[in-house]
């Protein structure tokens, strides 16, 4: 049996190098000429991707096609389209004074979220990356939180902070550790962190089991050949375990960062942008101009905005992921 | 890939896909077609008591006013052959809802709204003109002026009162007693509140003086704006497009409010109360005077043993905001005669002495002020009779610039305070750039 083993170490090893030589050396089938034409390869090509194309069309490419038109138009949701007005929705945008201050915050929101998650989450996945005794159960327990819906969380985190009817501050007080009812939410430093907490834990899981499959195609070889040639532990993290998951977390990298960067549900249910307009992002933002301001105009202008900036920020990303997919 | 599926089971799985294609571009175009334009008449000749022939009618309510609208439909349900099928909708999201399915036409064919949006939604068509059929109504007179004025534009009425909610003091009896207050005279100015307030806090043990929704710019007008207008003061002008939030009476009206802050004599929680849960801190029984909707004197636990009283101005006079839901038939609503069967029912001498008087809650019409059931507790009366002194603010841009968690009203509020109030005039500024937006 044991040189069967090493074939399939070896084999997946270079089981993505291998792949693709094969596949770029098979040679294409023939053309079966006199065959009825919805036989051929192309038709069936054709009508395979239809029903896919038919959704991004409808789902994707009419909505957003009748978003850049209301970007353009004077458009108030209680009373429709009432014809174009290029480019006042543009030029409003940052007229409101909300604009800039929700720029700002929601960078600083992501920045935080996204350093603390990442870190977080590799360490989470080291922890549990072993087969040990247990090990199973913390890994449930660690990714638990992630399979709730983040409404539901924040619903939850909500009822927890109430000053009012929460359970949290009453605990504090009861152990002896604040004097007073502590005001999470009241304060805007305060508030942000215990955003923060919410979105950390209810996403740690998540990222850890992305990084915890990053961690175990790294093959067992390749950790035995530094220990042999006498690597400690911090050598091997850093030389071994960082450089071979970059892919991994280039790709937490980008999925932290883009959720952050629509950050919405958490701060419309725990703060509604308050206090004091402290914690509004950008996307509370687009909601506020459609559905409490009823522009729907200046609301597709700032979709617009955050769809280019985002786009953007994914090419970036993505050129960053090629690079360190390369070998 | 699917290989080992067959070609059968792909054929099939086409099938669904193409299917919930269909489906799903069916709704899209019913959402986005019948683009008539609004405020048509809703259909039929207009009778004093409208159709009752067993049609389904889809109606929305906002939470805060979820208990009177229940006890409406169900006890309509039980009487008529047509059956309403309510649906509740979370206060804070309620112009978000109704907009959203404005813009898709996809209104109920009733929907109440808080009274304050009114002027919002009768000026975009979204309601049907209701003038003659309110004009055949016996008791049309009678009706809570405040609401129907609301409800009228260019002279077309399109609202009849649902829900009356107006702001009153409620005062705790037992913690009066206890802080060597005579129970049966509550505050008649806001320097009496003020000491009452500060008599009860002190009794310390978790009681507090009073409470209010200090992140919540629609209880800040239902609750702060009585004490301006019990001094004769305006907040707004006529047409809702200027305000004067800063003037002397309102600075005095802030100062009181920041002194509890300042000293401690609310319960805690103020600061963050976005309005979700600003009702629920007077029925624990811990507070001992604070300005409460009259709706919810129905909903306070039987052994809490409170007063009612008018909301004061700083030197006396007394005033209320005229809130609550009118309620009207959307202008695409296919059944408007069934619909305002309903309505019509809704106002009648049974409906309101049965059902919304029995429920402790202000009846709609004057002529029913006084009923069986208000006779049996004073307190009623003083509601009852409150609705004359109480105002209800016209603005279109109400929403956005008084309920708005970001917008400029809750900043004045916020500024006034728990800050030290100096940037009063330039957030009233604010407040008026947005009434004229």
């Amino acid at each position: 049996m044991q040189p069967q083993v090493a074939d399939e170490a070896a084999a997946g090893r270079h089981a993505a190098s291998t792949s693709r030589t094969r596949r770029a050396a098979r040679p294409h089938p023939p053309h079966q000429a006199g065959g009825p034409w919805w036989r051929s390869r192309k038709v069936k090509g054709l009508g395979y991707a239809a029903p896919t194309a038919a959704f991004v069309t409808v789902f994707f490419l009419l909505p957003l096609l009748l978003v850049g038109q209301m970007s353009l138009s004077d458009w108030p949701l209680l009373a429709g389209n009432r014809g174009g007005n290029a480019p006042e929705n543009y030029t409003d945008i940052t007229d409101g004074t909300l604009f800039w201050p929700a720029v700002r915050f929601t960078l600083l929101y992501t920045v935080i979220v996204t350093v603390i998650l990442l870190g977080l989450a590799l360490l989470l996945a080291l922890l549990v990356q072993e087969h040990r005794p247990g090990v199973g159960f913390f890994r449930t327990v660690y990714f638990l939180p992630g399979a709730l819906g983040l409404a539901s969380a924040s619903l939850l985190f909500w009822g927890l902070y109430s000053p009012t009817t929460g359970p949290l501050s009453p605990l504090l007080e009861g152990l002896g550790l604040v004097d007073e009812p502590v005001s999470f939410l009241g304060a805007p430093t305060s508030a942000l962190l215990s955003t923060v907490f919410l979105v950390v834990w209810k996403f740690a899981g998540f990222y850890m089991l992305i990084l915890l499959v990053g961690l175990q195609r790294i093959p067992h070889e390749v950790y035995e050949a530094a220990r042999m040639d006498g690597a400690d532990r911090w050598q091997i993290f850093r030389r071994i375990t960082l450089p071979l998951l970059r892919p991994s977390l280039a790709l937490t990298l980008l999925l932290c960062a883009t959720g952050s960067l629509l950050a919405f549900d958490q701060f419309f249910i725990l703060t509604k942008g308050g206090p004091d307009n402290s914690t509004v992002t950008i996307v509370q933002l687009i909601y506020r101009e459609a559905f409490q301001r009823l522009d729907l105009g200046t609301a597709a202008a700032l979709s617009i905005i955050v769809l280019a900036v985002l786009l953007l920020l994914n090419v970036l990303q993505f050129r960053g992921l090629r690079r360190a997919d390369e070998p | 890939m699917g290989r080992t599926a067959g070609p059968r089971r792909n054929a099939a799985r086409l099938g669904v896909t193409a299917l919930a294609l269909l489906v799903a571009t069916g709704l899209v175009t019913a959402c986005g077609s019948g683009d008539d334009g609004g405020g048509g008449e809703g259909g039929g000749a207009a009778t004093a008591t409208g159709v009752d022939d067993g049609t389904t009618l889809t109606m929305w309510t906002r939470a805060a006013t979820r208990p009177q609208s229940e006890a409406l439909v169900k006890a309509y349900n039980a009487s008529h052959k047509n059956r309403i099928e309510l649906t509740v909708i979370p206060t804070d999201d309620y112009q978000a809802k109704v907009g959203a399915a404005a813009g898709s036409r996809d209104l109920p064919d009733l929907f109440a709204s808080d009274v304050v949006f009114v002027p919002n939604y009768t000026s975009s068509g979204l309601f049907a003109d209701l003038t003659e059929r309110v004009d055949a109504l016996p008791f049309a007179d009678q009706l809570a002026q405040s609401h129907i004025k609301a409800g009228t534009y260019e002279d077309k009425k399109y609202v009849v009162p649902h829900t009356l909610d107006l702001s009153v003091l409620f005062y705790n009896k037992d913690l009066y007693r206890r802080a060597e207050l005579d129970p049966e005279k509550p505050p008649t100015t806001l320097a009496e509140w003020d000491k009452h307030a500060r008599a009860v806090d002190a009794l310390g043990g978790g009681v507090n003086g009073t409470f209010f929704g200090g992140n919540c710019g629609g209880c800040g007008v239902f609750t702060w704006w009585p004490s301006i207008w019990a001094a004769g003061d305006d907040v707004l002008n006529e047409d809702g497009t200027k305000a004067s939030l800063a003037s002397d009476t309102a600075k005095k009206v802030y100062e009181t409010y920041r002194g509890w802050v300042n000293d401690d004599i609310v319960a805690p929680g103020a600061r963050d109360e976005t309005g979700t849960t600003w009702t629920g801190v007077f029925p624990k029984g811990k507070t001992g005077v604070m300005p409460m909707p009259s709706t919810t004197l129905g909903l306070m636990p039987k052994d809490l043993d409170l007063g009612v009283a008018p909301i004061p101005g700083p030197d006396g006079g007394k005033s209320t905001f005229v809130g609550g839901d009118a309620i009207g038939i959307s202008a695409i609503s296919k059944s408007a005669d069934q619909a305002w069967n309903f309505l019509a029912w809704s106002l009648g001498e049974k409906a309101q002495v049965d059902v919304v008087a029995a429920n402790k809650d202000v009846v709609a019409r004057t002529d029913l002020a006084s009923n069986k059931h208000s006779d049996a507790d004073p307190r009623l009366v003083t509601i009852n009779e409150l609705v004359k002194d109480g105002r209800t603010p016209y603005a279109l841009k109400f929403g956005q610039t008084f309920n708005d968690p970001n917008g400029p009203w809750l900043t004045l509020m916020r500024n006034a305070v728990f800050k030290d109030g100096s940037s009063l005039d330039k957030d009233n500024e604010a407040v008026t750039a947005s009434l004229a937006d």
